[in-house]
């Protein structure tokens, strides 16, 4: 067990130190986010009270968009000099290096959340009149939803052609009942007329059964080869 | 064996007539849908036969994931294809019957959705069929097989909650069958069943026949590698 979370975070030291040298992921979500953002506000022009509506859905739709430029750099940086099949063949448990690359996707994403969320406050006058402190949670088991099925299926994506096209393709039909989750949590909070609770419990046991099964499936896909 | 697929051809073929006469002729009329109701003995047992091939599909994908079977595989494309065809058929005959009986063409309604999403779940497992470059395709597309069907559940329940909290019209709702139509559907059902075991028989047959050129042709390849330039 500790040579498996040592493994991870060495892996996810590397991403992050990585990732913090070249700004390339980061760099390109925001700025992908913020168009998305600006895009949206041209297209609605929303009032307070209409962007209290539709705001949960702009949101995740900007930063699930967002994420998934991330994901897909997720492992094209190990293709390069053989890394991947150095992983391959050494001895060490494919699911610590699957773990690192979720939990630096997760990281990445969180990031960029904390960063455009003020940005969305600002441009569409957001107040929450529910319990706003919900939308923490709601963040946290929703990016985790995205990005645990996504790092998985970013592998998957690796031996296809156009794999840049392939991830979006397989991750946007697998993730609606977190996307649905994640929005109407989102919007239940910010109006304040429903409770977002049964949401977060199904984002939740939405969590748990993909977390399991990626974990239970990630080596026979990491040495599908 | 030879023999068996056309006189399973020639019985389907026979069946699906007798079914088609019953659902358009023989079928009581509906009271107050009129004829529009018959086009329920082509979108029912489609639906249950979809539901079924991907049933059977998420079996196979498991059984290859253990076993690396490659007949558990050709049984996974093969019911992936032919189910996302029946599927495109409910999905398409829904809305046929819904806009002259609900006066619009689609509702958000848990059915209608979860069904959609089935849809673009197994379109995107083809996708990945189709898009894979190497020979781990099976793999990838069983362990995609696994979390379609991990998800169907999840997509079901988590619209089943949204169309709680946001009621829509009322739609269909319980009400007893005449049991003359029932028959009808059953027979129907029957029919397109052995349509969709008939189709995913020479799908089969195809899919193996391709794998074995392929094989052949890999064999070639390592056995003469400069004959043939």
């Amino acid at each position: 067990m500790s040579i498996a979370s040592g493994l991870t975070r060495a892996t996810l030291a590397k991403d992050l130190r990585l990732e913090w040298r070249s700004k390339d992921a980061i760099n390109s979500m925001l700025f992908f986010a913020l168009l998305v953002v600006v895009v949206f506000s041209f297209s609605f022009d929303p009032n307070a009270e209409e962007s209290r509506q539709i705001a949960g859905g702009l949101v995740w739709v900007a930063f699930l968009f967002a994420a998934v430029v991330a994901l897909n750099q997720t492992w094209a940086r190990e293709l390069r000099n053989q890394v991947l099949d150095a992983y391959r063949v050494s001895p060490a448990p494919a699911n610590s290096l699957f773990l690192a690359k979720a939990l630096g996707n997760f990281i990445f994403v969180a990031v960029l959340e904390a960063l455009m969320t003020p940005l969305f406050i600002m441009f569409y006058k957001l107040r929450a009149l529910g319990p706003a402190w919900q939308l923490i949670p709601v963040a946290a088991l929703g990016t985790w939803a995205l990005v645990v099925n996504g790092t998985f299926f970013a592998a998957m994506s690796l031996r296809t052609r156009s794999r840049e096209i392939m991830l979006p393709l397989l991750l946007f039909p697998i993730s609606i009942p977190a996307l649905l989750a994640m929005v109407n949590a989102t919007t239940a909070i910010l109006t304040g007329e429903l409770s977002a609770r049964v949401w977060i419990v199904l984002l939740a046991s939405y969590d748990v059964v993909f977390t399991t099964s990626c974990l239970l499936l990630f080596e026979t896909v990491l040495h599908a080869e | 064996m030879k023999r068996a697929f056309p006189i399973f051809a020639v019985f389907t073929a026979v069946l699906l007539s007798y079914a088609m006469y019953e659902a358009l002729v023989a079928a009581p009329t509906e009271k107050t849908m009129g004829d529009v109701q018959r086009i329920f003995y082509y979108h029912v047992p489609s639906a249950w036969t979809a539901f079924l091939l991907f049933f059977i599909n998420f079996v196979a994908s498991v059984v290859y994931l253990i076993r690396r079977n490659p007949i558990a595989d050709a049984i996974a494309v093969v019911t992936a294809e032919v189910g996302v065809v029946f599927c495109t058929v409910v999905l398409v005959t829904g809305p046929l019957w819904a806009r002259p009986v609900w006066g619009i063409w689609w509702t958000w309604d848990v059915r209608l959705t979860s069904t959609l999403v089935l849809w673009l779940i197994y379109v995107s497992y083809l996708m990945l069929r189709r898009f894979s470059s190497s020979g781990q395709t099976p793999v990838l597309a069983a362990a995609l097989a696994v979390f379609g069907a991990l998800d169907v559940p999840l997509v079901y329940f988590s619209i089943w909650i949204f169309r709680t909290q946001h009621p829509q019209p009322v739609i269909g709702g319980g009400g007893s069958i005449d049991p003359r139509m029932l028959r009808v559907l059953l027979i129907n059902w029957a029919a397109f069943l052995c349509f969709a075991a008939l189709v995913c028989w020479s799908r089969y047959r195809l899919e193996r026949l391709q794998r074995e050129v392929e094989e052949t042709q890999a064999l070639e390849a390592l056995l003469e590698p400069r004959g043939s330039r």
